[in-house]
């Protein structure tokens, strides 16, 4: 028995992780620390919302972008076209991303494997060169930008953590129940579950529709914070679509934490690139002088992007599975330990 | 009564008929063989039972009602569940989660589902293996979690698809135990299988099939010795002196 | 009329070097059993390569192809060696890490061009890059003329090897059945390398021979791996023949769409051709030819 399982048993740890969040705000006065966390909290959405659909009913997407643009550009077109409040986008935004995903789940479910994650794919870009193009609607590559409600970051904060608490709840939830077992089942093998008598097109639906609605949500939320989108950002393949795909991977897939884990290692790795370790390389250089630094600095802080496409080289060579680990359901091993430590 | 009708069921694939006007009626409670040579379209009158692919005509019939359009999981909650001839375990979730997620076709909760999926595992010979992942699983024990996970759906009539193929002789002689278990408990059972001794010993009735087409239905002694059926499997010249039985039943 | 003539020709110009780019992505495809979404920034390397020796060394583009092929042959064989094999041994929750893998592979050759070269746009201007002759009133690229006969004639080199030669034949096995395949003695691994290594060369070609007449920047990647992997959905997976003609039709829907729908739309054509062949006709033209 160690020490770690005494004081905080794996029952009370969501909540003492969920404590500490809540508290952060008061704790930490820097605005570009919440800033950060803010964009984690997102991720922590959108990786569950990707877990639901391929690590646990085994539909890969590649098309996370498709519904998060769409959450966000009807925020962002609901405050500018029509004046009423980006906060309606909330219910909007991901009412709409799921309207997209019921057609689309329709078309293209009878498709297997890298079929639907090609189809998914298509639909992100579909979704971006629309926007692009149909400039009476969008404002094409102006973008919409949208003034932001409150001037403090904490109260985006507390609404990226609810919504974040709220998707790591909604998969807690799932791996309990009927839906959790349908979704597995899915993935483990289509065939076999209909034989079942698992309804396998509802459940895939059922599955598409909350990775749209939560990153449709997210997307929304992103609206409001930010106040700013355009195609590029909204609809991006790399940072939206792939970087939901990562966030899981390196958490660890088919694992309700892994993309908490996951988002909190992407968002502040991908910021400490672009930063330079967050000034440290500046403030060695200073004390040290070194000249290769000088030289090195500017090109070490325009190699982000290279450094997030070598992340996703190492990261899949080297753990397939994520930090997490395991597979979901996996307690084969677990009980195995158990008995060794008898 | 019976419980499972096909009429005239014909599947074909681009040219080949793979069935041709096959008709078959499987009464209540009774264990129901379907034999033939390899290729003789057992396995895809199983498909189009389970509804894995479409008939191109004829129609099936469960308890009276027409399931010929049906989808697979439909046809499943009406009460076939059906085993596959290459085991298809759901191999990264445990076995008993296997069985859990079957049993939820019945259940109203996971809990409901968990206390059957347990007894369909004591059943079956399988509780030791609960905890562990599917496909870490024998052979032997993977074609029981195949029965097991059909069972839990609670059908009324059961399809098996070469259960025994691959098992050696104790693990047969569970198998066959496995079944007349199943039988006994009130379960129809439509059985297709290669090994002569569990149809022979298993079956109530048989029904032969050879290039998609009925040859013969009987007792399995009568079918035993019906011509046509000696002449399809060991060929068209033989005079079913007395030793064709003995390969039949070896 | 005229108009509609000179966009068929553009078209067709323009869909034998998706035709190369396709047969490429079929090949990997093939053997592979995925898509590589890293395909059109092979296809950049090979243009920057080739910018190289025309900018550096004053070597023409079509002298070019015997450097940037070879090149990308063997960045080819290293990426499929070091970062896509490894992945078949490595037991994951979801096959698609393969793609995910290439997607990877993409972005590390478009930041480490854009980190040599710049985001700068480049070109490689030559005597005949706007050069043009007249058949009637059609007028007729000379560059893009002289780019389709060369792909041309490297595909028929493709189809002699893969009929002809016996490691055509060893590809082909693996693309059927691989456990088969090793079985019968063919090395799957390797023959895996030099299906990539092969896919990448024929990018390699295309963008060469497409360099000339186009600006050169590092995300010009993107937009091609998309129309490679719409050209090889629309030849239905796998089928070299397939690729070709989705090439070509490729070619002839974008010149049309930018003609008669506008510019902007070019790329919309494509992916909307894409979704409509997914969902109507799953298998692509295969199911049409049956080849």
């Amino acid at each position: 028995m160690n020490v770690l399982q005494r004081i905080l048993p794996p029952r009370l740890r969501p909540i003492a992780l969920f404590a500490i969040l809540s508290l952060l705000p008061a704790a930490v006065r820097s605005p570009y620390f919440l800033h950060l966390m803010i964009l984690v909290l997102l991720w922590v959405a959108i990786g569950a919302g990707w877990n639901i659909l391929a690590g646990y009913a085994g539909q890969v997407s590649f098309g996370a972008a498709a519904f998060f643009g769409a959450g966000a550009y009807a925020s962002g077109l609901l405050a500018v076209k029509a004046g009423m409040s980006p906060w309606w986008g909330l219910a909007v935004g991901p009412a709409v991303a799921v309207l997209l995903a019921f057609p689309f789940g329709a078309l293209t479910f009878p498709l297997r494997g890298a079929y639907f994650a090609l189809a998914t794919l298509a639909l992100g870009e579909i979704m971006r060169h629309v926007a692009t193009i149909w400039e009476s609607l969008t404002e094409g590559m102006v973008g919409i930008l949208i003034l932001r409600t409150f001037a403090s970051e904490s109260p985006y904060y507390y609404m990226a953590l609810a919504l974040a608490a709220a998707s790591v709840g909604c998969v807690e939830w799932i791996v309990r129940s009927r839906l959790g077992f349908y979704l597995v089942s899915i993935r483990e093998d289509q065939d076999a579950a209909a034989s079942i008598g698992i309804p396998t097109t509802r459940y895939k639906m059922i599955a598409l529709s909350l990775h749209a609605l939560l990153t449709g949500m997210a997307g929304a939320l992103y609206m409001c914070y930010m106040g700013y989108i355009d195609p590029k950002v909204a609809f991006s393949l790399h940072d939206i679509s792939i970087m939901a795909i990562l966030v899981t991977i390196v958490g660890g897939v088919g694992t309700a934490y892994g993309p908490v884990l996951g988002a909190f290692v992407m968002v502040f790795l991908q910021e400490a690139f672009r930063t330079g370790g967050f000034g440290a390389l500046d403030a060695v250089n200073k004390a040290l002088e070194w000249r290769v630094l000088d030289w090195a600095i500017p090109y070490i802080k325009q190699a982000h992007v290279l450094a997030f496409g070598v992340l996703v080289v190492i990261v899949i060579l080297a753990m397939p599975n994520g930090l997490l680990g395991g597979w979901a359901r996996h307690k084969g091993r677990k009980r195995q330990a158990a008995v060794c430590s008898e | 009564m019976a419980i499972l009708e096909l009429h005239s069921v014909s599947k074909h694939f681009g040219g080949l008929k793979a069935l041709d006007d096959v008709s078959l009626q499987v009464e209540a409670g009774e264990t129901f063989g379907l034999i033939g040579p390899n290729g003789s379209g057992k396995t895809t009158l199983f498909n189009c039972v389970s509804r894995c692919f479409p008939l191109t005509s004829g129609r099936i019939l469960l308890n009276g009602r027409d399931i010929t359009r049906l989808p697979t999981h439909r046809v499943c909650r009406l009460g076939i569940g059906r085993t596959f001839q290459v085991v298809r375990p759901l191999k990264r979730m445990t076995v008993l989660d296997n069985v859990i997620a079957s049993a939820l076709l019945r259940a109203r909760t996971v809990a409901e589902a968990r206390t059957i999926a347990e007894e369909t595992l004591e059943f079956c010979g399988l509780s030791a293996h609960a905890g562990q992942l599917a496909r870490s699983l024998p052979i032997a024990s993977r074609k029981r979690l195949e029965i097991a996970r059909a069972l839990a759906t609670q059908p009324s009539v059961l399809l098996l698809d070469e259960t025994a193929a691959g098992l050696n002789f104790t693990e047969l002689a569970e198998a066959i135990d496995l079944v007349r278990r199943i039988r006994r408990s009130g379960t129809a059972i439509l059985i297709v299988e290669h090994i002569m001794k569990v149809i022979m010993t298993l079956c109530d009735r048989i029904h032969v099939i050879h290039h998609g087409q009925t040859i013969a239905e009987g007792t399995p002694a009568e079918v035993a010795r019906h011509r046509r059926v000696v002449e399809a499997y060991l060929g068209a010249s033989w005079e079913a002196p007395p030793e064709s039985k003995r390969h039949l039943t070896s | 009329m005229d108009v509609f003539l000179q966009t068929l020709v553009a078209g067709v110009l323009k869909g034998g070097l998706y035709a190369l780019i396709g047969a490429g992505m079929t090949l990997i495809m093939g053997v592979m059993r995925i898509i590589n979404l890293a395909h059109g920034q092979m296809m950049m390397v090979a243009m920057y390569i080739t910018y190289v020796c025309f900018h550096y060394w004053g070597l023409d583009p079509y002298l070019a192809l015997f450097i940037s092929m070879p090149a990308l042959f063997l960045l080819g064989v290293g990426i499929q060696k070091y970062t896509l094999n490894p992945l078949l041994k490595a037991e994951s929750l979801l096959p698609e890490n393969q793609v995910l893998m290439t997607v990877g592979i993409g972005m590390v050759l478009t930041e480490v061009i854009r980190f040599i070269f710049t985001s700068n746009y480049l070109s490689v201007k030559t005597g005949y890059s706007d050069a043009a002759f007249f058949l009637g009133r059609i007028s007729f690229s000379v560059a893009l003329t002289i780019a389709f006969g060369i792909a041309c004639a490297i595909t028929a080199f493709l189809f002699w090897l893969l009929v002809k030669t016996d490691l055509g034949r060893s590809i082909r096995a693996v693309a059927q059945d691989e456990e088969a395949a090793a079985l019968m003695g063919i090395h799957v691994e390797r023959i895996r390398s030099t299906a990539m290594g092969l896919g990448a060369a024929l990018a390699a070609a295309a963008g060469t021979l497409l360099l000339p007449v186009y600006y050169l920047y590092p995300d010009i990647g993107g937009p091609f791996t998309r129309r490679a992997f719409i050209i090889t959905v629309l030849g239905g997976l796998g089928s070299t023949v397939g690729a070709i003609g989705g090439g070509l039709v490729l070619g002839l829907a974008e010149a049309f769409g930018a003609t008669y729908i506008g510019m902007a739309s070019e790329e919309m054509v494509g992916l909307i051709i894409f979704l409509a062949v997914l969902l109507f006709l799953p298998e692509g033209l295969k199911r049409l030819t049956r080849v």
